[in-house]
């Protein structure tokens, strides 16, 4: 059970002369839940571009499920069993929820499946069941956020990446979505690499952990070691520990960037 | 004027309005997947005629396989012209995209007179001669282009909403990242989007030929059928075809009113309607994302 399913080694990306992320080397156990924290910036999204193929790296290597998969056209590295569930609940807007989530099944040969698994995701998400015929545009910003988790779901991949899946949501449905998250990983046996601001809710989570500043890991450990860390408490869990976190977490965010 | 004069001239105006309809879907199929607007893409429409016209008279093969073959050859160009330059454009600035597209309609257009000459030349097409309804002659050609692009946008139509590609194109149209992501091969869609959108002009094209004639001056076409597009909202197809039939329709009567001005009142209503309505007609209500 406990091979590795995605491996990083020494990846850099660069935008034109800036460099994104500069060295980042990690691996993601089958089966597991890891986390990669960071604050603004630090380059969370482009190691997930990267990984996926969205950005190509100068240099470094991925390597996923045994194979190098680096600067292939992101189709065929989410062809492998990648579902990428992008920052910012990214959507077909003019496009009814099924249709997303039919986008979602592309290329799935077995309908038997696709029907079953088109069942789960609506016993994961009921809200989205309501919503079935209507487009996707004019979801609310969490149910649309649940519609690209179920989309990637319905790709049946080995690895779920998810890009601050929290962005913006009531800690409540946070909690919900985190829920789910973690009944994708239980129940179905869904690697899941998970990219968080709020690092709290991330590390209860999480396996694993590491932590981006500026392109490079600078911390890493199991969740319960960096829950316990104290620069992690500092700087993501923040001192006056959880509880109201919604507002904290916009304050601290200004003085990050 | 009396009503069947106007009846007339409707006819006509729809029957031309069918035709930059026809040309404006490829410029809005296109700006929504990649977000380039095609400015040869009337040259596109002038080669698609001028290529009918070579299988179908100059090699002697017959109007039917003439258009089947004129056709096809504009859907392979339009596929190619994606895959060997248009696709090296992504993350290019906006105008070099713009400068690419127009310096590429120019060298279509003075292309074609060089191999088929400048002159105006007659497609003979099978739907020659005249109809006679209630009192109305009308010339059969014209009701061709209207049941043609008829025909055309209902199967487009279905093919976008019912088949699995369809859908996936509209996908890559709508979030290009998602639909990677989602495992759609975006590039390879994106080309075919060409090949469709190519194919089609070349359609309008042809069926246009009986009035038109065929000739590198037919690029005109393009501009009305882009005029078309901004009067409906660009990058709404029913706003385009809604755009297109309103140019058509309107140009026949405002010539008959003055005609002094012929030939520029479709720009004139596309700056009346973007100066009353700058989104056009029927807007887009979403963002669109990369
Ligand atoms: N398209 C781009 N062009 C140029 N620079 C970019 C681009 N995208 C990101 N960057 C830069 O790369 C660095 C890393 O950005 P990235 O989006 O990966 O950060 P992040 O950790 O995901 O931040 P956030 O938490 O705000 O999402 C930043 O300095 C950012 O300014
Ligand atoms: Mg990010």
């Amino acid at each position: 059970m406990s091979g590795v399913l995605l491996e990083t080694r020494n990846l850099e990306t660069y935008y034109g002369p800036i460099m994104a992320i500069s060295g980042i080397s990690l691996s993601v156990r089958t089966g597991s839940v890891v986390t990669v924290l960071g604050a603004n910036g630090a380059g969370k999204t482009t190691l997930l571009k990267t990984v996926s193929g969205a950005v190509d790296c100068k240099k470094g290597q991925v390597i996923f499920d045994g194979v190098e998969v680096q600067n292939q056209q992101p189709d065929r590295v989410a062809a492998r069993g990648i579902g990428h569930v992008p920052e910012g609940r990214e959507v077909f807007p003019f496009m009814s929820v099924d249709e997303n989530l039919s986008v979602g099944a592309w290329g799935r040969k077995d309908r038997d499946a696709v029907a079953r698994d088109l069942k789960q995701v609506f016993a994961y998400f009921p809200d989205l069941r309501a919503k079935r015929d209507q487009m996707a545009g004019f979801l609310s910003g969490g149910q649309q956020q649940m519609l690209a988790i179920a989309r990637a779901y319905m790709g049946r991949p080995k690895l779920m990446i998810l890009d601050e899946p929290s962005l913006g949501l009531s800690p409540l449905l946070t909690q919900t979505i985190f829920g789910i998250v973690r009944r994708i990983n239980r129940d179905e046996g869904v690697t899941i690499l998970l990219v968080e601001q709020n690092a709290h809710a991330a590390l209860q989570l999480a396996d694993h952990g590491y932590v981006l500043e500026t392109g490079r890991v600078v911390m890493e450990g199991t969740g319960a070691e960096l829950t316990e860390s104290e620069d992690i408490k500092e700087f993501y869990l923040g001192r006056a520990e959880a509880g109201v976190r919604g507002e904290k977490r916009w304050k601290k965010r200004k003085t990050w960037r | 004027m009396q009503w069947t004069d106007a009846l007339q001239l409707t006819i006509i105006g729809l029957a031309q309005g069918s035709g930059y309809a026809l040309v404006a879907l490829g410029f809005v199929f296109i700006y929504r997947a990649t977000e380039i607007v095609n400015f040869a893409h009337g040259e596109l429409m002038m080669l698609g005629a001028f290529m009918v016209l070579t299988f179908a008279e100059l090699w002697g093969l017959g109007f039917w396989m003439g258009a089947a073959l004129g056709i096809l050859t504009l859907g392979v160009a339009g596929y190619a012209l994606d895959a060997a330059v248009m696709r090296r454009m992504i993350g290019e600035s906006q105008s070099s995209v713009f400068i690419l597209t127009v310096a590429l309609g120019v060298m279509l257009k003075a292309l074609a007179g060089m191999i088929w000459g400048y002159g105006p030349r007659n497609l003979t097409v099978p739907f020659q001669g005249t109809v006679e309804v209630g009192g109305l002659v009308i010339a059969t050609s014209r009701i061709v282009v209207i049941a043609g692009t008829i025909v055309i946008c209902a199967g487009l139509y279905l093919f976008l909403s019912r088949t699995k590609l369809g859908v996936a194109m509209q996908a890559a149209s709508q979030n290009q990242l998602a639909a990677y992501y989602s495992r759609v091969p975006v590039k390879r869609l994106v080309s075919v989007i060409w090949a469709i959108s190519a194919m089609v002009a070349a359609t309008a094209g042809m069926l246009m030929a009986p009035v038109t004639q065929v000739s590198p001056e037919i690029t005109a076409v393009g501009i009305k059928a882009l005029a078309g597009a901004v009067v409906g909202g660009f990058g709404s197809i029913p706003g385009a075809l809604l755009g297109c039939l309103l140019i058509g329709v309107a140009e026949p009567f405002l010539d008959y009113a003055y005609p002094p001005l012929q030939g520029v009142y479709a720009y004139a209503i596309m700056l009346l309607v973007l100066v009353v309505r700058p989104d056009g007609l029927i807007p887009q209500t979403f963002r669109k994302k990369v």
